[in-house]
């Protein structure tokens, strides 16, 4: 692939940047315990907890990084980090 | 049309010829005549371009690579602390590949404070991915701004670049220069063509972050432009020498070369020196000869080795020291001559604007005559 001339990009790219890729610890969310709150979605440094048509609150895998935020604020403590295996 | 004019006034002119759309430059001894007529020319309407004034060289750059990255031609000029303090900015318009052309009128670095000559300052941005032209007379100096532009802006090369030329010695000199029209300036070089350029309505980012996957790719493509822009300032070069008569289709001016033992390897003013001192070596049946070079970056290796060819000796006049190593050129020519049984000798010379006279250059042949060399040439005898 030709790469860009100076590193050049058009606007979008963090889309088409799959973070996704740096996480070492994956964060799985324990619907049974979810109080559906909110908090994991507005802290998430990604954006990428979303809200299902259902109410659940899921992370975008594509994008997670594995911060551990949501982990953190997550009142319930319903958020496990899980180390990746590579 | 030939014109007695002083060097810094000459480069002015030039640029003026060359129709920047944007200057920006913060004055400093010993460019500061260059950026100050540029000024005028701005005011008085001679030259249709936004002038902008800062606060600082680092401003300065910064103005340029966005006006640059916004599509226009620009200029500046500095030198020495100038120069360092646009460090940082200067990796960032080679990585965004922004043809800016830049003079440098060559100072040396504090401290202690000087404001004289040597070529410490823009060897000091060796690897920064700009090119790098040494002017021997303001003539040349004139001159290769319109190659450099050329050169710069090519779609294949597409990097910044400086032409040094030596302060005061060339700087604040009048001699005779050969200044083109507008007109002549025109047809050799045409309007500046973007190869991106930031838009609104079109937006992109330049100089992304790059991860570790694509970083080192990066600065290979960086590394190709430069090997690349040999083959274009030699077209350049013949292109100018076609239109104007003075020939720069070379990288390397070989001087009386045919036949000598001994070699100089210069850049800059001194090489006017150099040639009269060989003239007159040469008229007492010295075989001596000068292989000037004058794209530093990208380094001649290919011309140089040929031109190299035969010499038994070759003595590199270095006007900067790489402290810990030695001369910047000396160190390049010492790998590049590796196995080829030429000894290189480095002397390390005219630093912080220590005249350098024939007898000097006389004098450097008599200690490569012995082998003697890698040393400071001229120093104070209580230091010793
Ligand atoms: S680990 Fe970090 S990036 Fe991943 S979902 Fe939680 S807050 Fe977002
Ligand atoms: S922070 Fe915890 S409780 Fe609140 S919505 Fe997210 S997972 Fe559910």
């Amino acid at each position: 692939m030709a790469l860009n001339v100076g590193c050049a990009a058009r606007p979008g790219k963090a889309r088409k940047n799959k973070t996704g890729s740096w996480r070492v610890f994956r964060p799985v969310f324990e619907s049974e315990q979810c109080t559906k709150c909110g908090m994991c979605a507005l802290v998430c440094p990604e954006g990428c907890v979303i809200e299902t048509e259902e109410g659940e609150f899921v992370p975008d895998y594509e994008y997670c990084k594995g911060c551990g935020i949501c982990a953190e604020v997550c009142p319930k403590k319903g958020i496990r980090m899980e180390q990746e295996e590579k | 049309m030939l014109q007695i004019t002083e060097g810094s006034h000459a480069v002015a002119e030039i640029a003026k010829f060359c129709r920047p759309q944007v200057v920006a430059a913060y004055p400093i001894t010993p460019q500061t005549h260059i950026v100050e007529a540029l000024a005028d020319m701005v005011a008085n309407c001679e030259l249709d371009a936004e002038y902008i004034t800062v606060e600082s060289e680092f401003s300065a750059l910064s103005a340029c690579l966005g006006a640059s990255a916004a599509g226009s031609r620009v200029y500046s000029a500095t030198t020495s602390q100038g120069l360092a303090l646009m460090f940082e900015v200067c990796f960032n318009v080679a990585g965004m590949r922004q043809p800016i052309v830049m003079s440098i009128v060559n100072r040396s670095l504090g401290a202690p404070l000087s404001i004289w000559n040597d070529q410490q300052d823009s060897i000091s941005l060796r690897d920064s991915g700009w090119l790098q032209f040494y002017a021997e007379d303001n003539q040349e100096a004139t001159d290769l701004h319109m190659i450099a532009y050329k050169v710069a802006e090519d779609h294949d090369v597409l990097l910044p670049a400086f032409v040094c030329f030596d302060g005061f010695i060339l700087s604040h000199t009048y001699e005779p220069v050969d200044m083109p029209s507008q007109e002549e300036v025109d047809a050799y070089l045409p309007a500046f063509t973007p190869y991106h350029r930031l838009d609104a309505k079109d937006p992109i980012s330049m100089g992304m972050y790059a991860t570790p996957d694509y970083y080192m790719e990066f600065r290979y493509e960086l590394e190709r432009a430069m090997q690349r822009s040999i083959d274009v300032i030699k077209r350049a070069g013949a292109e100018f020498a076609e239109q104007f008569g003075r020939d720069y289709s070379a990288l390397v001016e070989s001087y009386r070369l045919d036949d000598a033992e001994i070699a100089f390897i210069a850049m800059g003013s001194i090489c006017g020196t150099v040639k009269d001192a060989i003239d007159e070596m040469r008229d007492a049946g010295k075989k001596v000869g000068l292989a000037k070079i004058r794209t530093y970056r990208p380094f001649p290796t290919e011309e140089l080795t040929r031109a190299l060819a035969g010499v038994s000796t070759v003595a590199v006049l270095d006007k900067n020291i790489s402290l810990g190593s030695g001369g910047a050129v000396g160190t390049e020519v010492k790998a590049m001559l590796a196995g080829s049984g030429i000894t290189v000798l480095d002397y390390i010379i005219a630093l912080g604007g220590r005249d350098v006279r024939k007898r000097d250059i006389a004098a450097i042949v008599d200690l490569a005559d012995k082998g003697v060399g890698d040393m400071f040439y001229g120093l104070r005898t209580e230091v010793l």
